[in-house]
């Protein structure tokens, strides 16, 4: 009988080894992917013990982490100005994080590699460790005119200013906002759960930051891309071309007073700008063809994938046009073009900068919890879309807009200063207008670019748009 | 295929087998004083990470664990001097990091509602007077050779009780039978019985077993040998008796799997033909899959353990709506995953006991608390807990090969068998080798039931194994001088 019972026991410590061989694949190959597995808890339960470093605006620190008390050891994250900033600074939950507080979160919490060794000394010092400061380059009156403009209106919208020398994001706001608070409790978890269920399901979504990642027509904002186009590829400001009544492009194209642009006669090129006229401009980019206006585009960032500054933001489109009838219609931001507004912002910060976009970036600087400098944003060139010349054409084609006879943006004048500027007001598939404004100040020496849009605002871009961009803007240069 | 004549071993071979005959009590003692400071470091190690400070009853449970353990030791040294010196120390490491655990998931958080170290201790405090009654009582195992059938009937008996009035179910499972004072898990009991009538009737029946036979060729092939169909009524009874009263009636996957997978193996050493393992594996596994589409509770476990991670198996229907929710109501593999998270949390070396958070894993002190060692000693920990239980098993089956009645070489080496049969079903279950059943690890999980069937389990054992060693009596007659006549 001991034969069998041999076997028995070969069988029986084959059982033990498969176990022994599961357990290690488990503990030793499989971990790290169970561990960050999207299912598993830990990975967010270990976060809320951890002390975030703050998220800074100016001097004031809008987001910051204090000790829950008693004898929990989590931290509860507190916004200050939780509405304004919200659409940048994001939120902190038990579970996730967005905005700044995702795109950032390794330097927050103190897991970015280049905070080691300051982690190492904190911790043979015996301090508490503490995660990275982030400082934001948001001007708080800029993000709070915009938050006001947009508010006042009570309309879906969004506003982002940009520094056109540096591409800093100067303000960035998007309306409806919501307020951070009511989501991060730690305390209250099945209350803020609950609160972050009806955000994502509000039919307003205030928790999309429609600065960076909602696209909308751009209208006729986009007729600086198809000047842009024009004068580098020989035109001038005085260039004409014809600007009838309406277009046939399949259907009619009409301006939007109903009338010729100049009496009838081809209208020239600053002209067309200064009072948005849309048949030149449509013919213009039928002129220049589908290839050239692309390339333009895309010079000014569409088309080019989404860009991290750090949070996502989503690509603008400007598809290749064959179709004569589309390509019209899209030389005035219709048809296939859509853009997010970050993107409108940063047409007017390349004309405002000589042509060169700057790369847009949120975080300024990044500080350790000894308060040294672990990073520090360094300003470089996105793309170059025009010469410096065409810039300066655009630009005084541009001030037109605000300033000229028959301005059709002076809404976004500034006593003083000559403010260079475009409106939009682009149709949608379904219910009123978007109203957009786009503009740079002070004109000859550039410290802002803002773009504006609201949403089905129903009026005109001049109008609606125009007063925030002006809010916005004298914000920043009155500082 | 036949083996040449000539490598067949002859029937000596077998005399090595025989375990020296040296009693190694010291060592024995020295190993389990070793358990049992393991089992204090564990503890405090535990108190120091969680709460700064040592374990306010150190000595309480230094005192009488240790005691105990001791205490079994000598018991051991007066009573049963020659049995196994490996088998104490292993039971009391395992039983001691069961303790120690148990402590730092009960009192060290101080919420002993699920976990309690102190329950524990005095379950282990009665199986070990059980465990001292068996060594001294039951001098020779071999007289349980004389009741085979009222074993029979006293496993069945005990596997039926919970089906009656005083059965109790407890998360699925109706496996448990209350005595107002506490319960007990009466299937825990009965697989000893069971292990107990097998080695008798199959002592009895064995030759027919492995003999009478019915050849199954193709052409001139021998495919199987299938015994005749009238030796198969035990088989057929068991398999009966595993998949309807345990698996439709008393939904107990665990005990069905570990009772009918210790009769394959007994069935097997005792005939030595692979035509049985064959007849039940298939007779098991096809029942399984004739149930299936029939038996909703054994189709959530087959859905649990294959799509442990799909969504809608892991979260409630409810949590489902609600991404964000991060599934914090539990769907059906909530606990497997739980654990299998638990254990890549602990990694290579883990977090040091009371350093994880075992308490993500719902009702981690029963089966789960496999995932509690995996995450705080890592994977070096448990390679220790299963080297250990591997080697209680192996020393199980020593005893067997050295026993020469055939009784107590089926006995021991069911037992064995039925020891590492659990660990696997268990720690298989929750490591998602098999699909979860939910029984227990032998001495480490809560529970007094399986506490005191392990410890009846060592006894046993350690009774064979005494009586195994023991060297024959001495030759009285010496070459013909003076005659000492000894006791």
């Amino acid at each position: 009988m001991n034969k069998p019972i041999r076997r028995l026991s070969i069988f029986a410590l084959a059982l033990f080894g498969v176990l022994l061989l599961n357990v290690s694949y488990i503990q030793a190959f499989a971990a790290e992917d169970l561990r960050e597995h999207p299912f598993n808890r830990r990975q967010f339960a270990e976060s809320l013990n951890t002390h975030r470093g703050s998220i800074i605006v100016g001097s004031q620190e809008v987001a910051y982490s204090e000790p829950v008390g008693g004898d929990s050891d989590q931290y509860q994250r507190v916004y200050e100005n939780g509405q304004l900033y919200a659409p940048v600074v994001g939120a902190f939950r038990a579970g996730s994080a967005t905005g700044i507080e995702a795109a950032e979160n390794s330097f927050l919490d103190g897991s970015h590699e280049s905070l080691a060794v300051n982690n190492f000394r904190d911790m043979l010092t015996g301090e508490e460790p503490k995660g990275a400061d982030v400082t934001l380059t948001i001007n708080a009156d800029a993000q709070q005119a915009a938050m006001d403009g947009l508010e006042a209106l009570g309309k879906n919208g969004a506003a982002v200013a940009l520094d056109p020398a540096t591409g800093a994001v100067l303000a960035s706001y998007s309306n409806p906002t919501y307020d951070p608070n009511s989501v991060a409790s730690v305390t209250e978890t099945d209350q803020a759960a609950q609160n972050w269920t009806e955000l994502e399901s509000a039919e307003q979504q205030p928790l999309l930051n429609r600065g960076l990642n909602q696209r909308y027509p751009p209208g006729s904002t986009f007729k600086i891309v198809t000047a842009a186009a024009a004068l580098e590829n020989g035109a001038t400001p005085e260039s004409t071309i014809d600007a009838p009544e309406t277009l046939d492009l399949g259907a009619p194209l009409p301006n939007a007073w109903g009338g010729p642009c100049n009496n009838g006669a081809p209208d020239s090129l600053a002209h067309s700008i200064e009072i948005s006229c849309n048949t030149s401009m449509a013919n213009w980019a039928i002129q220049l063809g589908g290839q050239t206006m692309q390339e333009q585009a895309e010079a000014f960032g569409f088309n080019q994938g989404e860009m991290e500054i750090p949070i996502t933001v989503t690509e603008s489109l400007s598809p290749l046009e064959t179709d004569p009838n589309i390509l019209g219609r899209s030389g005035i931001g219709q048809a296939n073009i859509e853009a997010t507004p970050l993107q409108m912002a940063m047409v007017a910060a390349g004309v405002a900068n000589d042509g060169d976009v700057m790369k847009p970036y949120l975080v300024e600087s990044v500080q350790n919890s000894n308060l040294e400098e672990v990073e520090t944003a360094q300003p470089e060139v996105y793309t170059t879309a025009i010469s410096s010349g065409t810039a300066a054409d655009l630009t005084e084609m541009m001030i037109g807009v605000t300033a000229g006879d028959e301005a059709s943006g002076p809404g976004a004048q500034i006593p003083g200063i000559d403010v260079a500027g475009k409106t939009g007001t682009a149709e949608t598939a379904s219910g009123p207008t978007h109203n957009w404004f786009i503009s740079f100040a002070p004109a000859d020496d550039p410290q802002v670019a803002v773009a504006v849009v609201v949403e089905h605002g129903g009026g005109s871009g001049g109008t609606l748009a125009a007063p925030i961009a002006r809010e916005i803007m004298e914000a920043v240069i009155n500082e | 295929m036949t083996l040449p004549t000539a490598t067949k071993r002859p029937p000596a071979a077998e005399a090595p087998t025989a375990l020296p005959p040296v009693k190694r009590r010291n060592a024995e003692l020295v190993m389990t004083l070793f358990a049992i400071a393991l089992t204090l470091y564990a503890m405090i190690e535990a108190g120091l990470t969680r709460n700064n400070e040592m374990p306010p009853s150190l000595f309480l449970y230094g005192g009488l664990f240790g005691g105990l353990a001791v205490l079994a030791h000598f018991f051991i040294r007066f009573f049963a001097p020659w049995s196994d010196p490996l088998l104490l120390p292993l039971a009391t490491l395992l039983n001691g990091l069961g303790i120690a655990m148990l402590w730092r998931l009960g009192e060290a958080t101080g919420d002993t509602s699920r976990a309690s170290a102190m329950d524990q201790l005095i379950l282990t405090a009665a199986s070990m007077v059980v465990f001292a009654g068996i060594i001294y009582f039951l001098k020779e195992p071999r007289t349980l050779q004389r009741y085979p059938y009222i074993m029979a009937v006293g496993a069945v008996f005990l596997l039926l009780l919970p089906l009656t009035p005083l059965g109790s179910e407890i998360n699925g499972a109706r496996q448990w039978v209350n005595f107002g004072f506490t319960s007990l898990q009466p299937s825990e009991f009965a697989k000893i019985a069971l292990v107990v009538f097998l080695s008798g009737y199959m002592v009895t029946k064995r030759d027919v077993l492995a003999l009478a036979s019915r050849q199954i060729k193709i052409g001139p092939v021998k495919v199987l040998d299938l015994p005749r169909m009238r030796d198969t009524a035990p088989m057929a009874v068991m398999w009966g008796f595993c998949i309807i009263v345990l698996v439709i009636l008393m939904n107990d996957l665990g005990t069905s799997l570990m009772l009918f997978g210790t009769f394959l193996a007994m069935i097997y050493v005792a005939t030595q033909r692979g035509s049985w393992i064959v007849i039940g594996l298939t007779a098991f596994f096809g029942a399984c899959a004739a149930i299936y589409p029939f038996v909703p509770h054994f189709r959530v476990r087959m859905v649990t353990w294959l799509d442990a991670f799909r969504p809608d198996v892991f979260c409630t229907d409810e949590a489902m709506a609600n991404p964000e929710s991060f599934c914090v109501t539990s769907g059906n593999s909530q606990q497997l995953v739980q654990g299998l998270f638990a254990l890549a949390e602990g990694g290579m070396t883990g977090t040091g006991l009371g350093g994880g958070q075992p308490g993500y894993v719902p009702e981690v002190q029963n089966d789960f608390i496999f995932t509690a060692f995996g995450e705080e000693l890592g994977l070096a920990g448990i390679m220790v807990m299963l080297m250990a239980l591997a080697l209680l098993v192996e020393r199980g089956m020593r005893i067997a090969l050295a026993s020469k009645e055939l009784f107590i070489k089926m006995f021991a080496s069911g037992i064995s068998f039925l020891i590492a049969f659990q660990t696997f079903v268990v720690i298989g279950g929750v490591t998602r080798v098999i699909p979860m059943t939910g029984a227990t690890i032998p001495f480490v999980a809560k529970g007094g039931s399986a506490l005191l069937s392990s410890w009846i389990m060592v006894a046993l054992l350690m009774r064979m194994s005494n009586n195994a060693r023991k060297p024959a009596p001495q030759a009285i007659q010496d070459e013909g001088a003076t005659q000492v006549i000894q006791r």
